[in-house]
């Protein structure tokens, strides 16, 4: 968890990029669970944030992940991540149905690496926990995702990034007929980060 | 683009029956070398020089009829024969034939990879010829539409993908939209339950929100039923209608609750304030005000009535008292859509839209709850509405969870697990434990608005009543259990004659007078 000092509970950079992967981790995860993506079989349970999250035990998801996310987290600590999108496809058609914005804020006025945060961990907790609970409650809206679908994860990077070995770059996931929806957003006072879910109106 | 010539020649070499390829150049051929600059200016490719030397050597290297015509389809003209002409090229050996894209040519090899609009938005950007104002005014909404400035930006993605799902995986959530019956359990059950209801009330501006609680069934035999901003009283014996109250301006009913002894009702408002009437004399007794917002959710314990609102409070009011407010407990983060004490009064439960139910522990020798929950249940996904603790095993309390969740949860109280769920496959609006049998039934949303009839603790389907047109919100039992009334949002109230009791055991069951604690000591 995050590197929280004794003496003045503060986060450091680092541990507040930690604090961000951690929620991408189990927002993604739920996600995947929520919207039906894999056999719910393959999800179990896991508390945290004071909410049962269901997490995938899929070997090869867990493995994406974790190397995205450690990816991201580097890349956090650096400030050079604008956003993280998860895109649902529909496999047979590669037609884009869903995508899943966090939109990464910077905050603060010092940009050397030293940057900490006085905001207690336990209230950038529930904002996170607050969130999450809108995540799980927006199957009561989004469409139903009546196909096998894949997902990927696209990181909008400052256009001096480096390219690390096996990653490359690839073309933005527009929807047709978008509908929007913002979820709450939270903030570490390093990172605030925003969730937007685009996806397509059948109706229109 | 050398191979290409090269190729192009050999076919032209080979292909004895194709299109002429030598001689002067036709004039619809020289008219579209004219305009190679516009139409590569036109073309969607995604670079300009390629476009450019792409529509150059079609013209120049191979002056065939089917070349000319692919500079044409590119550019403005489109005459209609010559798509389908194009399209038969593909199927002689060209270069491109290896990469078997169904919808690939030879100078874009994929098609679908592509991205046109971005491609030709970036070509026109470069243009001089925009005046200032349109060029802020496209730097604008291509702002609006990616973020940011896109040119300033990469998009990266790690190359090894997480799998897809199984193939013939289906989405589970599917369930919840098909309308399909789930068939019930193939063990008939023993008894006849009918299918129909026996009666159906209107209940016209009944109001469609999963977080109140709109009826409820007196021990006198009365039904109160909130519609709006009016109360009304039914009287299930004789088929009395009487309204109670009407309440004026914007404001409406969120929450109504009968005393134990069954004259008197708590009717929680919008405006944060909790009425007590008496039903007899159709009279006001007090109005206890202390919560902020709507009061959704209202339990009766002796002459104590919790209350919980949208704020997320939860408060007990001694009805007897001035002074009314015994205690006030930030229960949940959200609205408290579901409370109801356990039927031996040990244990109060709470469930929010926070998704949270929390078991209050009475206080020894009161009839209000501790401040401090005894245990609270993360485990459902969605909000906490349908809580109904069991008659007979007063320690197990059943629980419902909205669209996210779906689950029927039973807890074990005294321990604090968890000792059964039930996925139901829709929203769960309210739950009733039957009185007569070791059953219990719930209220569901969509897909089939129906009501479920669960044998417990087997938790088979004995049976399911459908008839409502829309979600079942709160259900209410008839003093003697043998009535299920259920109040839908489709402006109706149906009773069903679900749980009526064996005429041989009937007569085993002993109608217990109540004593009440009450009625010496409010006036």
């Amino acid at each position: 968890m995050a590197t929280v000092l004794k003496n003045k509970s503060s986060i450091t950079l680092r541990g507040s990029a930690e604090i961000v992967c951690d929620y991408l981790n189990y927002g993604i995860n739920s996600i995947l669970y929520q919207r039906g993506l894999y056999p719910p079989e393959t999800f179990r349970n896991e508390e945290n944030y004071e909410l049962v999250m269901l997490m995938s035990t899929d070997q090869k998801i867990k493995e994406f992940l974790e190397k995205t996310l450690a990816q991201v987290k580097d890349w956090l600590v650096e400030r050079i991540v604008n956003k993280i999108a998860l895109v649902i496809t529909n496999v047979k058609t590669l037609e884009v149905l869903e995508r899943w914005d966090f939109n990464v804020e910077y905050e603060g006025n010092d940009t050397s690496k030293e940057q900490k945060s006085e905001k207690p961990l336990n209230i950038i907790k529930k904002e996170i926990r607050d969130v999450l609970r809108q995540i799980t409650s927006s199957v009561s809206f989004l469409p139903l995702l009546d196909c096998l679908c894949s997902f990927d994860i696209h990181i909008y990077t400052k256009d001096d990034v480096e390219l690390p070995n096996e990653w490359a770059e690839s073309e933005p996931a527009n929807i047709k007929n978008a509908q929007c929806v913002k979820m709450k957003s939270f903030s570490t006072n390093i990172h605030k980060m925003e969730t937007v879910v685009t996806y397509k109106n059948e109706d229109f | 683009m050398s191979q290409f010539k090269y190729m192009n020649d050999m076919n032209d070499l080979f292909n004895l029956d194709g299109p002429l390829s030598r001689g002067p150049l036709l004039r619809f051929q020289k008219k579209s070398q004219e305009n190679v600059n516009i139409s590569s200016n036109l073309s969607l490719n995604s670079s300009k020089q390629k476009s450019m030397s792409v529509s150059n050597l079609s013209t120049s290297k191979t002056p065939t009829k089917n070349g000319g015509s692919d500079v044409i389809r590119l550019g403005r003209k489109t005459p209609s024969k010559t798509p389908s002409k194009a399209r038969s090229k593909s199927t002689t050996p060209t270069p491109n034939k290896g990469a078997k894209t169904p919808n690939a040519d030879r100078f874009i090899p994929s098609r679908s990879a592509t991205n046109f609009d971005l491609a030709h938005f970036k070509l026109g950007q470069n243009d001089n010829l925009l005046s200032p104002s349109s060029k802020e005014l496209q730097k604008n909404i291509c702002e609006s539409l990616h973020g940011e400035d896109i040119s300033k930006q990469k998009i990266l993605s790690y190359q090894k993908k997480a799998p897809s799902a199984p193939e013939g995986f289906m989405n589970p959530m599917k369930v919840i939209y098909s309308q399909t019956k789930t068939p019930a359990s193939a063990k008939s059950s023993s008894r006849y339950i009918p299918q129909a209801p026996d009666r159906i009330l209107d209940a016209p501006d009944i109001i469609d929100d999963y977080y109140l609680n709109l009826v409820d069934w007196s021990s006198n035999n009365i039904l109160a039923a909130a519609l709006g901003a009016h109360v009304f009283l039914w009287n299930a014996g004789t088929g009395n209608i009487e309204e109670l109250l009407a309440l004026e301006g914007n404001d409406y009913v969120c929450s109504l609750s009968w005393i134990q002894e069954g004259n008197y009702l708590a009717v929680g408002t919008t405006t944060g304030t909790v009425e007590l009437w008496d039903c007899a004399t159709v009279k006001r007794l007090r109005t206890m005000p202390g919560h902020s917002a709507r009061v959704g959710s209202l339990a009766w314990n002796s002459y104590v009535l919790s209350s919980g609102s949208r704020s997320g409070q939860l408060i007990h009011h001694d009805v007897r008292q001035r002074e009314h407010v015994v205690s006030t407990i930030s229960a949940h983060s959200q609205e408290i859509c579901g409370l109801k004490w356990s039927t031996d009064k040990k244990y109060l439960a709470s469930g929010g839209n926070d998704n949270v139910l929390n078991i209050w522990p009475a206080v020894s020798g009161g009839f209000h709850s501790q401040p401090q929950p005894l245990h609270t249940f993360t485990a459902h996904q969605a909000a906490v509405k349908a809580l109904a603790w069991c008659p007979w095993q007063p320690h197990i309390l059943a629980s419902g969870g909205g669209t996210a969740d779906r689950h029927i949860r039973f807890w074990n109280c005294n321990t604090g697990a968890c000792v059964n769920s039930v996925d139901t496959k829709s929203q769960v609006c309210s739950l009733l434990w039957s009185t007569n049998y070791k059953e219990l039934i719930s209220g569901h949303g969509f897909a089939n608005n129906e009501l479920i009839i669960w044998k417990y603790p087997s938790m088979t389907k004995v049976t399911e009543l459908m008839g409502h047109t829309a979600r079942v919100l709160h259900l209410a039992m008839s003093p003697d259990g043998t009535t299920v009334l259920s109040a839908g949002a489709d402006e109706t109230l149906r009773l069903w004659k679900c749980f009526v009791m064996n005429p041989l055991k009937k007569k085993e069951v002993q109608v217990k007078s109540k004593t009440s604690a009450l009625k010496q000591s409010i006036r």
